[in-house]
C-alpha cells in the first residue's frame, strides 16, 4: 500500500477538563476523498486545527508524508503541503481578488523575501494566479476588492488560494457554509475537479449528506472528540453508532 | 523610465501627480525659488522629514506595526555622525563611518527589538519600543561625558559643506552659492535617493507580503508566510532608514542634540504626519510633511497677518493672535483626521 499521505495517532487535545480531540487515530491516503462528520461541537474543526497547527496538541502526533509534523509552526507545515480552507471566510477584504490568489503563488515559490525587484515585473507569478481564478470562474472579477465581493465568490476565491497552494493535502471546512442552493454546487464541481486531476488527499468537513454520498470515498464520525466510525459511505451511514451519534439513543432505538 | 523610478507604484490620481510634482521641483530648486537662510532650513527639514515619516509609513502604514522608537533609531543615525566627527577629527571619511555606525547600530537594535517582542501583541510591542526608547533617551542626556547631555554636540563638517565656502565668484542664477547651498544639495538628492529604494521596498514581493500581514496576520501565516520574519525583516529596514535619515539631519544642522532628534515631540510629530498624508502610500509621507512643516513654521506668520489686519473686528484678532497658533493646528489635526481618514493622499486618489 502507498505511504499514506497524513497520518494522526492518539491526536488529543484538553481545554481544562474537557477533551475536545480524544485520541484519534487515522491515516489518509493520497487520492482519497475522506468526508470527516458529527454533530456541532463533536470536534471536527477542532481536529483540523491541530492537523494544520492552529492549536498545539496536547498528546498525540501528526505526520505529514510520514514527518512528524506535531512542533511545526503554521507556515511551516503549509510549506511542506499541508492546504487548509477555512470555515469562516479567512481573505484579505482589502486587497484585489488577484493579489489574494498571486500572493498564495508567491508563498509556494518562496519568493516572499525578494526586496528589491517590483511585485509587478513577476509575470509568471501573476500569470499563474490568473490560471487559477480561470479555472474557478472568477477571472471576470480578478481586480475586484474582495470585500466588496458576495459571499458565494468570497467561499469560491478561498477554495482558488488552496488550488493555487497545490498542496499534498486539502482540508475544507464546510466549504458550502451558507451558500446558496444555486452556489454551492459551484464549489462541489471544484471538489470533484481537484479529486479528478490530483492525486491529492482530500479532508472534508460537511454536514449536507448528498453531498457525502456523491463526493466521499470514505467517512469518519466524530463524537465528543471521539472518532466512532471510519469507512465506507454506504457502510458507515447504516451503522447503529452514526445513528445514535446523529439522533440521540432514543431516536434511534425507535 | 519614470514608473522604473517609482517602481511601478504612481500617484494614481492627476491632482496628486500634480501636487508631488509642485513639491519636488519646489524642493529642488529652494536655494534660487526662496533665497534666504530660513527657508532653506525649511526646505531641508521637509526632505529630511519625508525620509522619516516614509520610513514609520513602512512600518506603521505597510507592516501594520505601531512602534515608539522611531526617534530612538533616527538619533542613533545623528549621534553616530557627532561621535565619529569627535573621535576622528573633521572630514568626509568620519562623516560616511559615523553614518555608517549609526545605521547598523540601529538595524542591530531594531533585530534584539524585533526578535524579542514582535511575537508578543502589538500592544506589547508598543510599549516595549517606548521604554527602550525613553531609557535610551534618559541615557544619551545622562551620558554627558559622551553625548553632550542635555547640550548635544556640535559638528565640525567639511568645510566645503558650510556656508563660509564660496566657490563661485559671480552670483549664480541672482544667488551667491555657498557650501551651505552645496549641503542643501546632500540633504536633497539622499532623501530623495532614500524615498525611491522605500517606494522600491514597498512594491517589491516583500512588500506585498508586508501589506497581506497587516490586513490579516493569521491568514498570511495560513498560506505559508513567516509573519515575525517579515515583520523583523520591516522593522530593520524601517530603523536603518531612519539612521541614515538622522544622520543627514546632523550633517545638516552641525548639531546634534536630545531635543532634535530623541524628544518625544518629534516621535508625535512623524505619527500625526503619517495619518495626516495616509497611512500605506509612501507619497502620503511627501505631502504630509510638507503640510506639517510649512504649518509649523509658518502658521505663527500668517496668524500674526490675520491678526493685523481683523484688528477691527471683534474677537477674531484675539483668536488670530500668534500665541493660539498651536489650537489652530490642534484644530487642522482633528478636521483633516476626521474629513480624511485615509489622509490626503487616500482621500485624492478617491479611497476615502
Amino acid at each position: 500500500m502507498t505511504q499514506p499521505s497524513l497520518e494522526t495517532h492518539d491526536l488529543t487535545v484538553r481545554f481544562g477538563g474537557h477533551v475536545a480531540v480524544d485520541h484519534v487515530t487515522c491515516a489518509f491516503r493520497p487520492g482519497e476523498l475522506t468526508a470527516i462528520v458529527g454533530p456541532n461541537g463533536a470536534g471536527k474543526t477542532t481536529y483540523f486545527n491541530l492537523i494544520s497547527g492552529q492549536i498545539p496538541a496536547s498528546e498525540g502526533s501528526v505526520l505529514l508524508s510520514g514527518e512528524d509534523i506535531t512542533r511545526l509552526s503554521i507556515p511551516a507545515r503549509t510549506e511542506r503541503g499541508l492546504g487548509r480552507a477555512f470555515q469562516l471566510t479567512n481573505l484579505f477584504p482589502k486587497l484585489t481578488v488577484l493579489e489574494n490568489v498571486r500572493l498564495v503563488v508567491q508563498s509556494r515559490m518562496r519568493r516572499g523575501f525578494n526586496i528589491w525587484t517590483m511585485a509587478l515585473s513577476h509575470r509568471d507569478l501573476i500569470e499563474a494566479a490568473e490560471a487559477v481564478l480561470e479555472r474557478v470562474r472568477l477571472s471576470h472579477l480578478a481586480h475586484q476588492t474582495v470585500a466588496y465581493l458576495p459571499h458565494g465568490d468570497q467561499r469560491k476565491l478561498e477554495v482558488a488560494t488552496l488550488i493555487a497552494m497545490e498542496p499534498k493535502v486539502f482540508m475544507f471546512d464546510e466549504p458550502t457554509a451558507g451558500m446558496s442552493v444555486d452556489e454551492a454546487p459551484v464549489i462541489l464541481d471544484l471538489i470533484a475537479e481537484i479529486k479528478r486531476n490530483t492525486d491529492a488527499t482530500v479532508l472534508l468537513v460537511e454536514h449536507k449528506m448528498d453531498v457525502i454520498r456523491s463526493l466521499a470515498d470514505r467517512i469518519m464520525v466524530l463524537h465528543n472528540g471521539a472518532l466512532v466510525a471510519d469507512g465506507a459511505p454506504a457502510e458507515v451511514m447504516a451503522s447503529a453508532v452514526v445513528q445514535e451519534a446523529y439522533m440521540g439513543k432514543e431516536l434511534a432505538d425507535v | 523610465m519614470v514608473r522604473l523610478f517609482l517602481s511601478g507604484d504612481g500617484p494614481q490620481s492627476k491632482i496628486l501627480g500634480a501636487v508631488l510634482l509642485l513639491i519636488l521641483f519646489t524642493l529642488a530648486f529652494a536655494p534660487f525659488l526662496f533665497p534666504g537662510t530660513r527657508s532653506l532650513e525649511t526646505a531641508a527639514r521637509i526632505c529630511i522629514f519625508i525620509v522619516l515619516v516614509a520610513s514609520y509609513d513602512l512600518l506603521l502604514g505597510y507592516a501594520g506595526i505601531v512602534s515608539f522608537a522611531h526617534t530612538m533609531f533616527f538619533g542613533m543615525g545623528a549621534y553616530g555622525v557627532a561621535l565619529a566627527t569627535r573621535q576622528m577629527g573633521t572630514g568626509y571619511d568620519a562623516l560616511i563611518l559615523g553614518t555608517l555606525a549609526g545605521t547598523a547600530l540601529a538595524a542591530v537594535f531594531a533585530l534584539i527589538i524585533a526578535l524579542f517582542s514582535l511575537r508578543v501583541r502589538a500592544i506589547f510591542f508598543a510599549m516595549i519600543t517606548l521604554a527602550i526608547a525613553s531609557a535610551v533617551a534618559v541615557l544619551v542626556s545622562q551620558l554627558s561625558a559622551i553625548t553632550g547631555g542635555e547640550d548635544g554636540l556640535n559638528i565640525r563638517i567639511p568645510r566645503e559643506l558650510t556656508p563660509a565656502f564660496r566657490p563661485l565668484d559671480a552670483p549664480f542664477w541672482g544667488v551667491n552659492i555657498s557650501g551651505r547651498h552645496l549641503n542643501y544639495y546632500l540633504v536633497f538628492f539622499s532623501c530623495l535617493i532614500m524615498f525611491l529604494i522605500m517606494l522600491r521596498v514597498v512594491n517589491s514581493p516583500f512588500g506585498r507580503v508586508l501589506q497581506a500581514i497587516r490586513e490579516n496576520a493569521f491568514r498570511a501565516e495560513a498560506i505559508g508566510y513567516r509573519v515575525v520574519y517579515y515583520r523583523a525583516v520591516a522593522t530593520v529596514l524601517s530603523a536603518a532608514m531612519a539612521a541614515l535619515a538622522g544622520a543627514v539631519f546632523a550633517i545638516w544642522l552641525r548639531y546634534v542634540g536630545p531635543a532634535t532628534t530623541l524628544g518625544v515631540e518629534i516621535m508625535l510629530d512623524i505619527l500625526l504626519i503619517v495619518v495626516i498624508g495616509g497611512m500605506g502610500t509612501m507619497y502620503g509621507a511627501v505631502v504630509g510633511t510638507v503640510v506639517f512643516v510649512l504649518a509649523q513654521n509658518y502658521l505663527k506668520d500668517w496668524m500674526g497677518g490675520a491678526s493685523e489686519s481683523t484688528a477691527f473686528l471683534p474677537l477674531v484678532p484675539d483668536l488670530l493672535n500668534p500665541d493660539r497658533w498651536l489650537m489652530w493646528l490642534g484644530i487642522l489635526f482633528i478636521l483633516s483626521v476626521y474629513f480624511f481618514p485615509s489622509g490626503i493622499v487616500g482621500r485624492l486618489r478617491g479611497k476615502a
